[in-house]
């Protein structure tokens, strides 16, 4: 969802209490030919390959959004800092809230984690775009990387106001009778329940490492998913996958459940909460 | 769901100049309206909606109009392909007596609705609207199943000479109708939509999809509604409130292409 204005209201419709949009890059992309996606037991992988239809015709989407007064957050993709400050002004020009730099997308040669897994480029992208507007700056991190400790440093060097951890992970499925990948880009990124730990564990060493807010994501579906990964250190969640499991009401549905889980355990406010496991 | 299960081709048979049905096995329970994703290795995997239900046999009808048909035409009987789904929600079908529109490829899929409309005892008509007569199939078919059937081809060279809509609104001037169910460009359902003012209507429509399964929004039209989980079949009401209804729908990028 959120590749138009329609959907992104449906979703607030639903109980989402902000929207981050699809990764938006310069020009117009398709992405990757079908098939894109595969369903798999615990997960759903797809390698989309960022498709956008472009910052400027995204605009108009945004305009049209912008009347519901609620959160937007615009996610942008790039391939070097030019292109992320350039995407970030246009994001701030069209009245985004805030803005989400995508280093993580695990498929897209030239972007995503290609930019993510390098701290000294995290540093600097971050920097210059977060001196470049006057919104909040999140970065969108990758789980495939072998020191994301280091990663998430170099995010908070940079100045941002906040990590989003994690993205989908890296991950193929393999079709037995025809002997090849599914997926057209063969590889692609594993979200859903199946990748909930994976995603627990990296906010939990982000939030020992950094001083900056974490929005967690990767596999909620429940409200009890959504306060694991606050008690991991998370003071926000966001859902994709969910969506499929429990159909587009499920913003609404983890909110109830996190209410109820908090009225049963006489927990007045969910920030007291935020990192509660850790000791 | 373990990603899409590979299945033989049954049976590759030629309708029309173009057009062709490919069957294979697929036991999951369907409803008329509903569709498959088809993937052909190496090549694509696209919406395609069920043509043909049998007990165990599932079918596709399609034009040669891409690079994926291209490919899924030259399919001999034993080559595989991959399915998903069914997917969608399907038409209702019910009332007294229905009126089935059908432009183009879109005929295929209002087969089934159509068997299943014999099998209720709902009397049905059908229209067929077609450019020219080589492009004409599943006529015989419909009338198997006790509908009366009426042609009409862009270029008079059968039946009714004309576009489908507006045979449509002869034969709704005389007629009394429970509903009317459509497929086939959204331009000619837009019209029926207005010619059919306050009869119940079922339009089944077709955007470039991803997922399929209600996540990507890629296939999105008005606010949020998702072709592939929404629709693809949608009623009257919903559709008079959707903007891009007739008007435009959006290419892999994203970006608005108008009709």
């Amino acid at each position: 969802m959120d590749e138009d204005a329609g959907s992104m209201k449906r979703v607030v419709g639903c109980g989402a209490g902000a929207v981050v949009t699809k990764s938006i890059g310069l020009k117009p992309r398709a992405g990757y030919p079908n098939p894109t996606i595969v369903e798999l037991e615990c997960g759903i992988l797809n390698a989309m390959g960022l498709p956008s239809p472009g910052i400027k015709e995204y605009g108009e989407e945004i305009n049209n959004f912008k009347k519901l007064k609620i959160p937007l957050i615009g996610s942008i993709f790039g391939s070097n800092s030019k292109e992320f400050i350039e995407l970030g002004r246009k994001m701030q020009e069209y009245g985004a809230d805030a803005l989400e730099l995508n280093m993580s997308c695990p498929h897209a040669k030239g972007y995503g984690l290609e930019i993510g897994s390098d701290p000294a480029l995290v540093k600097e992208i971050t920097s210059k775009v977060k001196s470049s507007v006057d919104l909040p700056v999140f970065v969108k991190l990758s789980s495939n990387v072998s020191d994301l400790k280091d990663i998430a440093k170099a995010v908070e060097k940079g100045g941002a106001d906040g990590i989003v951890a994690i993205n989908t992970v890296k991950a193929m499925k393999i079709n037995l009778e025809l002997r090849k990948p599914v997926l057209a880009n063969k590889i692609g990124g594993y979200s859903g329940k199946a990748i909930k730990p994976i995603g627990v564990r990296c906010v939990y060493e982000i939030a020992e490492t950094v001083d900056i807010p974490i929005i967690g994501v990767g596999g909620v579906t429940t409200g009890a998913d959504a306060l694991e990964y606050i008690m991991a250190g998370a003071s926000a969640v966001q859902i994709g996958t969910g969506i499929y499991n429990r159909g587009l009401d499920v913003f609404e549905k983890v909110c109830n459940e996190i209410e109820s889980w908090m009225k049963k355990h006489d927990v007045k406010k969910l920030s007291d909460l935020v990192g509660a496991a850790h000791v | 769901m373990n990603g899409p299960m590979v299945k033989s081709i049954i049976e590759s048979k030629t309708e029309a100049k173009n057009i062709k049905t490919i069957l294979f096995e697929h036991q999951e329970k369907i409803v008329p309206g509903q569709f498959f994703m088809i993937w052909i290795p190496d090549v694509d995997e696209i919406p395609m909606s069920v043509s043909y239900i049998d007990k165990k046999i599932r079918g596709i009808t399609f034009r040669k109009i891409g690079d994926a048909t291209d490919a899924l035409f030259e399919l001999k009987k034993g080559d595989k392909i991959g399915v998903r789904g069914p997917y969608g929600n399907g038409f209702k079908i019910d009332g007294k007596n229905i009126l089935f529109v059908g432009g183009g490829t879109g005929i295929g899929m209002l087969a089934p609705a159509v068997e299943e409309a014999d099998n209720k005892n709902i009397s049905s008509t059908v229209i067929i609207g077609v450019k020219n007569k080589n492009e004409l199939f599943f006529e015989n078919r419909f009338r198997k199943s006790g509908a009366q059937v009426y042609v009409s081809t862009d270029d008079g060279s059968r039946g009714y000479k004309g576009f489908a809509s507006d045979l449509a609104k002869q034969i709704l001037s005389k007629n009394k109708f429970s509903s009317i169910l459509t497929c086939g460009p959204e331009i000619m359902m837009k019209k029926l939509l207005a010619i059919g003012k306050n009869i119940q209507f079922q339009a089944s429509l077709e955007r470039y999809m991803k997922c399929g399964i209600g996540i990507c929004g890629q296939c999105c039209i008005g606010e949020g509604l998702r072709v592939c989980k929404d629709g693809p079949i949608f009623d009257g009401k919903t559709l008079k409130n959707a903007e891009d209804f007739g008007v435009y729908k959006r290419d892999a990028s994203g970006r608005k292409i108008k009709f």
